[in-house]
C-alpha cells in the first residue's frame, strides 16, 4: 500500500560518485552542521513518520540543539524542529555540506 | 443537525480554533471502543442555524496506521456507525509551515466533500515576514482558502461566512492522489510555489528560549525548578482545598441532616452518598491545579523541551520522555496522570506508564504514612537536626514507591509490553503564550471528566460499602455491634489471611474499606476504635500503638506503599485501556506484591 522511497531505492544508488563528500551517519552532525539527507534506514513505519515530519531525502538538515549529552538531539528540517534520540538519528545518513564549510575541528 | 469535520496535523492550533468557534458548548468523550477522545461542540449561525463540529485528531496523513489516524480517516469517509458523514470540513494547517502542512490537502480534498482550508497563525507568519497569494492558492487547491488567527481571534469570520454559504467558491479541481510522501511533499511544494509563498524566517524568540532551556547547565537547572515547583505547589494546595472541600460537605451535609428524619435514610445520605462524593470532590482542586500547570506547560511548548530533557532519564527504565509527566502528576494522584498518559503516542509505552503510575506515592497514602510514623517512630533528629527519623522514614516510602515503579518498567518493558525499538520523534513547537481561553476550557473539560468518571463509581461503592458497614445480619435484641455488621463478619472471616502479616480483623476492615480509597482506612479506624470499649478513651495514635507491633506497623506501611487500593484509579485505568483486563491484572500484581512485602516486613522485624 505504500511506498518507501527513502530506504529501498536511494540507498543503493552507487554512493560518493566523483568528488562528492562521503555520506555519514546524521547523528554525526555536531551542533550548527548542515547535511543533505540520503537515505533512512529505519522499518517502514518510522520511516513514514519520519518523512511526514519532513525528513525526506534530498532535504537539508541542520543539527541544533541536544538534552544534556546530547541525546536526544534538535534536527531543524523543513521549517520544523524535530528531537530524535542518537538510536534514531544514526539510521539516517547524510551528505554533510562542502568539507570546507566542515570546519576541521577535532573531536571531543 | 449538520455535522462539520475540523481536521489537521498537530500544532496547527486546530483546537484552539475548535475552543474559538464553539465556546462552551463542547463536549468530550470517547470514541466507543477505543480510547481516542471526541470533542464535539455546536456553532450557532447568523442565521440561526446549528452546526455540529467535530475535533478530529492531529494528524499527518490519512493512511490509517495510528489509532488517530484510523478514526480520523472513519469518520470523514462516514465509516463510523456512531458519528454521521461529515457536510463540510474545515482544514486547519499552520501558514507558518504551508509546504509541509499542505501535504495533508491532497487527501482530504480528494474526499470530495466542501472543505475551508484554513491557514492558522496569520499573526505569526506576518511578524516573520512570510506572505502568500491565498487567490492563487484558493485556484491551485480548487477550495475556498481563508488566512486566520485562532489565537488572536483574527479572520474568523470567514469561516462563518464558509459555514453559511456566503463564501465565493472557486472552481473545483482534480488533484493528484498521491499515497507517497516525497510525491506528496513534492507536490504540496509545487502548490505553495505557485501561490508565491515565502516562507517566514525562523521564530527568534524561539530559538532565544531554546539556547536557555536547552542550554547544558541551566536547561536541567530549570527544569529540576519547574519539576519541584508543580510537586509543590500540588502539595500546597492539597490541605487548603481539602479542608475546604469538607467544610463544604460538612455544612450541606448538616443543612442535610436537618431537613431529613434521622434513621436509615439520613445515614446513608449523609455517611454513605455524601462523605462518597466528598471524598472524591476533596481532589478536584489538586486536580484541577495539576491540569493548569500541564495546560500551561503545553501551550507554551516547553513541555515538548522537557520530554527532551528527561528522555534520557526515562529511557533507563524501558520508557521515554513522554511518561515524565504522568509520573511526576501521580506524586499528587494516579487518577490525572493517567488521564494524562494520553500525549503519549506509543501504545506499549503508554500501557507501561499507567501500570506503573500508581505505584507513585500520591497524596492519598500521606495521612496513613503519617499517623503510622507518628504513632510508631520517635521524633529524634540525626546529622545535626536536619533530618529527623520520621522525615527519613517518610523519604524512604517515597524511595520505596519509586523504586517499585521503576523495576516494575523494566520487567514490563522487557517482556508483555516490549515495544520493538519505535522511534522517538518529538516535533518542537514554537513558543507562544497560553491563552487563558483555552486553558479554562481545558480546565472545566477535565472538571466534568473527572466528576462524571470518578463520581458515578465512588459513589456506588460507597453506597455498598455503607450497606455491608450497617447491615447487620443476626439480631440479638441489642443495638448492633460493629463485630455483629456484615463488614464485621467479613472482617473476622478475613483475619486468618492477614494474619502472617501482623494484623488483626480491625486492620482487616480498614483494609477493606481503604479498597475504595487508601485514607479511608483512616476514618474506619477512628470508627471501630470509638465502638471498641477497651480503645473507646485512647487517641486514634495510641489505639494503633496498642493493636500493632512495629513489625506490624511496618508490614501496614510497606502494604499501603504497594497495594492498589483506589476504586477511582481501577476506574480509570479501565476507562483508558478500554478493558477489565489490565486493571485486573494491575490490581492482581499490586496486591501479590504488598502482600508479600508486608509479609516479609513484619517476619524481618516482628
Amino acid at each position: 500500500m505504500l511506498q518507501l522511497s527513502g530506504n529501498s531505492t536511494l540507498a543503493e544508488e552507487p554512493a560518493a560518485s566523483g568528488p562528492a563528500p562521503c555520506l555519514v551517519p546524521m547523528v554525526d552532525l555536531r551542533r550548527g552542521e548542515a547535511g543533505v539527507l540520503h537515505s533512512i534506514d529505519l522499518p517502514a513505519a518510522d520511516a513514514r513518520r519520519l518523512m511526514e515530519l519532513g525528513f525526506l531525502p534530498g532535504t537539508r538538515v541542520t543539527a541544533g540543539l541536544s538534552a544534556p549529552g546530547g541525546d536526544p538531539r534538535v534536527f531543524q528540517v523543513d521549517g520544523s524542529e524535530v528531537a530524535l534520540r542518537r538510536e534514531t538519528a544514526r539510521r539516517l545518513s547524510v551528505r554533510p555540506e562542502t568539507a570546507g564549510k566542515r570546519a576541521p575541528r577535532g573531536r571531543m | 443537525m449538520r455535522t462539520v469535520a475540523v481536521i489537521g496535523p498537530p500544532n496547527s492550533g486546530k483546537t484552539t480554533l475548535f475552543n474559538r468557534l464553539t465556546g462552551l458548548r463542547q463536549k468530550v468523550a470517547n470514541f466507543p471502543g477505543v480510547t481516542v477522545e471526541q470533542h464535539t461542540g455546536e456553532v450557532a449561525l447568523a442565521d440561526g442555524r446549528v452546526l455540529r463540529l467535530i475535533d478530529l485528531p492531529g494528524v499527518y496523513s490519512l493512511l490509517p496506521r495510528s489509532e488517530d489516524e484510523q478514526i480520523a480517516h472513519d469518520v470523514l469517509t462516514g465509516k463510523r456507525a456512531d458519528t454521521p458523514k461529515p457536510d463540510a470540513i474545515l482544514l486547519v494547517l499552520d501558514s507558518t509551515n504551508l509546504g509541509r502542512h499542505l501535504m495533508l490537502a491532497a487527501p482530504i480534498l480528494a474526499l470530495g466533500v466542501p472543505t475551508l482550508v484554513i491557514l492558522n497563525m496569520a499573526d505569526d507568519l506576518r511578524n516573520r515576514g512570510g506572505k502568500l497569494d491565498l487567490a492563487a492558492l484558493a485556484a491551485q487547491l480548487g477550495a475556498p482558502v481563508a488566512l486566520v488567527s485562532a489565537r488572536q481571534d483574527e479572520g474568523i469570520e470567514q469561516i462563518f461566512d464558509f459555514l453559511t454559504g456566503a463564501m465565493p467558491m472557486p472552481e473545483p479541481k482534480e488533484l493528484p492522489v498521491l499515497q507517497d510522501v516525497p510525491k506528496c511533499r513534492q507536490w504540496a511544494g509545487r502548490v505553495s510555489a505557485r501561490a508565491a509563498y515565502r516562507a517566514p524566517i525562523p521564530p527568534k524568540w524561539t530559538r532565544r528560549l531554546d539556547s536557555v532551556f536547552l542550554h547544558p547547565i541551566a536547561g536541567p537547572l530549570i527544569f529540576m525548578v519547574v519539576v519541584v515547583a508543580v510537586f509543590q505547589t500540588i502539595f500546597w494546595i492539597a490541605d487548603p482545598s481539602k479542608e475546604a472541600v469538607d467544610w463544604l460537605f460538612g455544612v450541606t451535609g448538616n443543612w442535610v441532616a436537618s431537613v431529613v428524619p434521622a434513621g436509615m435514610w439520613r445515614s446513608l445520605l449523609i455517611d454513605g452518598i455524601w462523605k462518597g462524593v466528598g471524598s472524591v470532590v476533596v481532589f478536584l482542586p489538586q486536580v484541577l491545579c495539576l491540569f493548569l500547570f500541564i495546560g500551561i506547560l503545553e501551550d507554551s511548548g516547553y513541555l515538548a523541551r522537557a520530554a527532551v530533557i528527561a528522555d534520557r532519564t526515562m529511557a533507563r527504565a524501558g520508557l521515554q520522555g513522554k511518561s515524565f509527566i504522568p509520573l511526576l502528576s501521580a506524586y499528587a494522584c494516579a487518577v490525572p496522570a493517567i488521564m494524562s498518559t494520553r500525549t503519549i503516542e506509543n501504545k506499549r509505552d503508554r500501557m507501561a506508564t499507567i501500570l506503573i503510575a500508581p505505584f507513585m506515592t500520591c497524596s492519598a497514602r500521606l495521612p496513613v504514612y503519617s499517623l503510622i510514623i507518628a504513632a510508631f517512630i520517635p521524633n529524634r533528629h540525626f546529622i545535626g537536626s536536619f533530618v529527623s527519623a520520621r522525615t527519613a522514614a517518610m523519604l524512604g516510602l517515597y524511595l520505596l514507591g519509586f523504586v517499585a515503579a521503576v523495576a516494575t518498567a523494566r520487567v514490563l518493558k522487557s517482556s508483555v509490553l516490549k515495544s520493538g525499538r519505535t522511534a522517538f520523534l518529538l516535533e518542537m513547537p514554537a513558543y507562544r503564550w497560553p491563552t487563558w481561553q483555552s486553558i479554562g476550557l481545558r480546565l472545566l473539560d477535565r472538571s466534568k471528566v473527572f466528576l462524571r468518571r470518578a463520581g458515578t463509581v465512588i459513589l456506588l461503592v460507597t453506597v455498598v460499602l455503607w450497606v455491608m458497614a450497617t447491615l447487620v445480619p443476626y439480631h440479638h435484641g441489642h443495638p448492633p455491634a460493629i463485630e455483629d455488621s456484615l463488614a464485621g463478619t467479613i472482617g473476622h472471616t478475613i483475619e486468618p489471611v492477614i494474619k502472617p502479616l501482623g494484623f488483626n480483623w480491625k486492620i482487616g476492615i480498614g483494609l477493606i474499606t481503604s479498597l475504595a480509597a487508601r485514607e479511608t482506612i483512616i476514618g474506619t479506624l477512628g470508627t471501630i476504635y470509638a465502638v471498641d470499649p477497651q480503645s473507646h478513651q485512647m487517641d486514634l495514635e495510641n489505639a494503633v500503638r496498642h493493636d500493632l507491633t512495629p513489625g506490624g506497623a511496618v508490614a501496614l506501611l510497606v502494604f499501603f506503599a504497594f497495594a492498589m487500593q483506589c476504586i477511582s484509579t481501577i476506574a480509570i485505568v479501565r476507562r483508558e485501556t478500554g478493558s477489565w483486563k489490565w486493571p485486573a491484572l494491575q490490581f492482581t500484581y499490586m496486591s501479590v506484591l504488598a502482600y508479600v512485602g508486608a509479609l516479609v516486613a513484619y517476619h524481618l522485624i516482628r
